[in-house]
C-alpha cells in the first residue's frame, strides 16, 4: 500500500516538477519589471526598430513561402515520380540542420565571395547583411515546417474528388484553386503557423548571414541579444513580446480543426484504392 | 449517332485488359468480380487512365487515338461520371456541387432530381439515396455525351437499396444516352441494364440481354455469377435423348441439352424445390441430403442441400417445418438445366 502511494506521489512531484521548469522562465519576463515599465520599454528606438525589421521580413518570407512553397508541394504530393521520396527527405533536411551550418551554407551561396556572389556583384546585387539576407535566412529555415505539412495535406486528399472535377469540366489549375486548396487549409494554416513560429524566433543563420544592424537587419530576436548587455529591460520587454506572440501561434495551430470543419466526404479514405 | 465506340488494351497489376465495346442509347453493364477491371473501363472513358493502345470514341468525335496521339483531357471529354460513393466535393452545398460543371440551368436541374429542397445542404447531412441523386445531377448537368456509373449501389445500405435501384431505373430510362454501368452485382446489372458484358481479368466472357446471360451462361462463371448453382460432372447420353450427367457424389442428373465429356450443370435456385421425400411428379433430378443451411431474406428462403441451392418461400418452410440438419430431397427438373462444357483441367 504503502510503495503504491509512493509511486503516486513521485509521478506526481515529477509532473508539477517539469511543468515548474518549463514555465519558470517564462513567468520571471513578467515578473521581474512590472508590466507598466515593461510597456514603456517598447517604445524605446531599439524595439521599435528591431519590431518593424520584424513584422517586415517576416511578412515578405512567408509570403513567398506560401507564393512557392504551396505549388511545389501540390506537385510533390500528387505526382509519383522516381527520387520522389529523395525529395521530401531534400526538403526536410534545413529542419535538422544547425542554425550555424545554415548561415554559413547560405553565406557560401549568396555572399559576396559565395556561388552566385559573382553573379550577384554583376548585377550590381548585394545580398549579405541587407535585409535581404534576412528574408533568405528566415525564408530558408521557416520553409521546409511549411513544405512538410502543406505535401502531407495534398497527399492526404481523396484523389477522387481531383478526378471528378476534372470530368466535371474544369481543368488542373481550376481543379488545385477550387477542389485542393480548400480541402487541403486545414493543413496548409497548420503548416503556416509553424513556418510563421519558426521564422519569428530565427536567430542563428541571420546572425551568420544578415549580421545585426539596427534598423535593417536586426531582427527581435537579435535584438534580444543585442541588449542583454546594454539594457536588460528592453531585452526583457522584447522577450515578453514574443513569449505572447508564440503563444498566440500556438493557440492558432490547436484551434485550427476547430474552425476549419470536417472536410470527410464519403465514407473512406481508401476508396480511391478500391475496385479497378 | 450518341455511340460510345471503344476498342482498348492496357496492363493491370496482374492481367491485361482488353477489350471492344460499342453502346448504343442504352444502358450497358459491365458486371464481374471485384478487381477484373471494370472501373479501369470508366477512367479509360472519362481519361482519368491512358490506355496502352486502342481507340475511344464518343458520337464519332475521338477521344483517344493512340495510332495518331489524340489524348484528349477529361475536362474536354464531355463524360459525365458518378463515382463509387459519389465523390461529393463536401466543403460545398448541393447547389454548389451541381454548379460546378458550370451548367446552365442549375435550379431547374435540381428540380429534375427532386433535391431543391436540399440545395443549401452539405453532401454530409444527405442519406446514400440523395447523395446518389446529387451525384447523378451534377454528372448530368453539364449535358454529358455518356454516362458513367462506377458501383453505384454500393455505397448504400441493404434497407435503401431496392428503392434506389428502382429510382436510379426510372432516371436511367428517361436518359437518350449511352450509360455505361460498373457492378459486381448482377441482380443490379440484370435491373438497370439493358445488356450485361461479364468482364473477368480483363476480358469480356460474355454480352447478352440479362435474360440471356441467365437462360444460356457460356461459362461457368457467367452461370455462377448470375445466381445459378454450378454442378461439376460427366455427361453421355441418357435414355428419351437426355443427357446423364454423373456427378461429384456419385448421383446422376439429367437434363434437356445436348453434351458429352466434362460439362458443368447450371440450374438456379428457384428452378429447385425441396419436399421431405422424392415427390412423385415431372421432376427428374431428386438429391437427397441435410439441409447445411437456411437462411430467410424477406419472403423467401434460401436452403443449402448437399452441393444445391435453393429458393423457396417461407410459407413452404413453416409448412414442411424445415430445419437445418434434417435430410430432405431437392427437386428440379431436366428442363431446367442448362449444361456448359469445361475444359479438363
Amino acid at each position: 500500500m504503502i510503495r503504491r502511494r509512493l509511486f503516486a506521489i513521485a509521478l506526481v512531484c515529477a509532473a508539477v516538477l517539469a511543468l515548474a521548469f518549463l514555465l519558470l522562465p517564462l513567468v520571471a519576463i513578467f515578473l521581474r519589471v512590472p508590466p507598466g515599465d515593461l510597456a514603456a520599454q517598447l517604445g524605446s528606438d531599439v524595439a521599435v526598430d528591431a519590431i518593424l525589421v520584424t513584422l517586415k521580413t517576416t511578412l515578405i518570407s512567408q509570403a513567398l513561402i506560401l507564393l512557392v512553397g504551396t505549388p511545389a508541394a501540390y506537385l510533390i504530393a500528387s505526382r509519383n515520380f522516381r527520387g520522389r521520396a529523395l525529395v521530401i527527405t531534400l526538403v526536410e533536411l534545413p529542419l535538422v540542420l544547425p542554425p550555424a551550418v545554415a548561415g554559413i551554407a547560405l553565406l557560401a551561396a549568396f555572399g559576396r565571395l559565395g556561388l552566385l556572389g559573382g553573379t550577384f556583384d554583376a548585377l550590381g546585387v548585394t545580398v549579405s547583411f541587407t535585409q535581404t539576407a534576412v528574408v533568405l535566412a528566415v525564408t530558408y529555415v521557416a520553409s521546409p515546417f511549411y513544405l512538410r505539412l502543406a505535401i502531407a495535406s495534398f497527399e492526404a486528399l481523396d484523389r477522387t474528388l481531383l478526378d471528378a472535377s476534372r470530368t466535371l469540366g474544369a481543368g488542373p489549375a481550376r481543379t488545385f484553386v477550387r477542389i485542393a486548396l480548400p480541402l487541403a487549409s486545414r493543413g496548409l494554416a497548420a503548416g503556416a503557423a509553424l513556418s510563421l513560429a519558426r521564422g519569428i524566433g530565427e536567430f542563428g543563420a541571420t546572425i551568420m548571414f544578415a549580421g545585426s544592424l539596427q534598423g535593417v537587419t536586426q531582427t527581435v530576436s537579435l535584438a534580444i541579444y543585442a541588449q542583454l548587455d546594454l539594457e536588460f529591460d528592453v531585452a526583457l520587454a522584447l522577450g515578453a513580446v514574443l513569449v505572447l506572440v508564440s503563444a498566440a501561434i500556438l493557440l492558432l495551430v490547436k484551434l485550427i480543426p476547430a474552425w476549419t470543419r470536417s472536410t470527410s466526404t464519403s465514407l473512406s479514405p481508401f476508396a480511391r484504392f478500391g475496385s479497378s | 449517332m450518341d455511340t460510345l465506340d471503344l476498342d482498348i488494351a492496357l496492363t493491370l497489376r496482374s492481367f491485361r485488359l482488353e477489350l471492344a465495346l460499342r453502346v448504343g442509347r442504352e444502358t450497358f453493364a459491365l458486371v464481374g468480380p471485384s478487381g477484373a477491371g471494370k472501373t479501369s473501363v470508366l477512367r479509360l472513358v472519362a481519361g482519368l487512365v491512358r490506355p496502352e493502345r486502342g481507340r475511344i470514341a464518343l458520337d464519332g468525335s475521338v477521344l483517344f487515338d493512340a495510332s495518331v496521339g489524340i489524348d484528349r483531357p477529361p475536362e474536354e471529354r464531355r463524360v459525365g461520371f458518378v463515382f463509387q460513393e459519389y465523390a461529393l466535393f463536401p466543403h460545398m452545398s448541393v447547389e454548389q456541387n451541381v454548379g460546378y460543371a458550370g451548367g446552365t440551368n442549375v435550379p431547374e436541374v435540381l428540380e429534375r432530381f427532386h433535391i431543391a429542397p436540399l440545395a443549401k445542404a452539405r453532401p454530409a447531412e444527405l442519406s446514400g439515396g440523395e447523395r446518389q441523386r446529387v451525384g447523378l445531377a451534377r454528372a448530368l448537368a453539364r449535358d454529358p455525351g455518356v454516362l458513367l456509373l462506377d458501383e453505384p449501389m454500393s455505397a448504400l445500405d441493404t434497407h435503401t437499396r431496392a428503392g434506389v435501384r428502382a429510382e436510379l431505373k426510372s432516371i436511367l430510362d428517361r436518359l437518350e444516352l449511352p450509360v455505361l454501368l460498373v457492378t459486381h452485382d448482377f441482380q443490379d446489372a440484370a435491373v438497370l441494364a439493358d445488356r450485361v458484358g461479364v468482364l473477368v481479368d480483363g476480358r469480356l466472357l460474355q454480352v447478352g440481354t440479362p435474360a440471356e446471360l441467365v437462360a444460356a451462361p457460356r461459362d461457368p462463371f457467367v452461370g455462377s455469377f448470375t445466381g445459378a448453382n454450378i454442378l461439376s460432372g460427366r455427361a453421355r447420353p441418357g435414355p428419351d435423348g437426355l443427357t446423364a450427367v454423373s456427378v461429384a457424389d456419385g448421383s446422376v442428373l439429367y437434363s434437356v441439352d445436348r453434351a458429352e465429356g466434362l460439362v458443368h450443370v447450371a440450374v438456379y435456385p428457384w428452378e429447385v424445390s425441396i419436399a421431405r421425400e422424392a415427390p412423385d411428379d415431372s421432376a427428374l433430378n431428386h438429391v437427397r441430403a441435410p439441409i447445411t443451411s437456411l437462411v430467410r431474406v424477406g419472403n423467401r428462403a434460401r436452403i443449402q442441400v448437399g452441393a444445391l441451392v435453393a429458393e423457396v418461400t417461407t410459407a413452404s418452410v413453416e409448412r414442411l417445418d424445415l430445419e437445418e440438419g434434417e435430410v430432405v430431397v431437392a427437386s428440379f427438373k431436366a428442363a431446367a438445366t442448362r449444361l456448359v462444357t469445361r475444359n479438363p483441367s
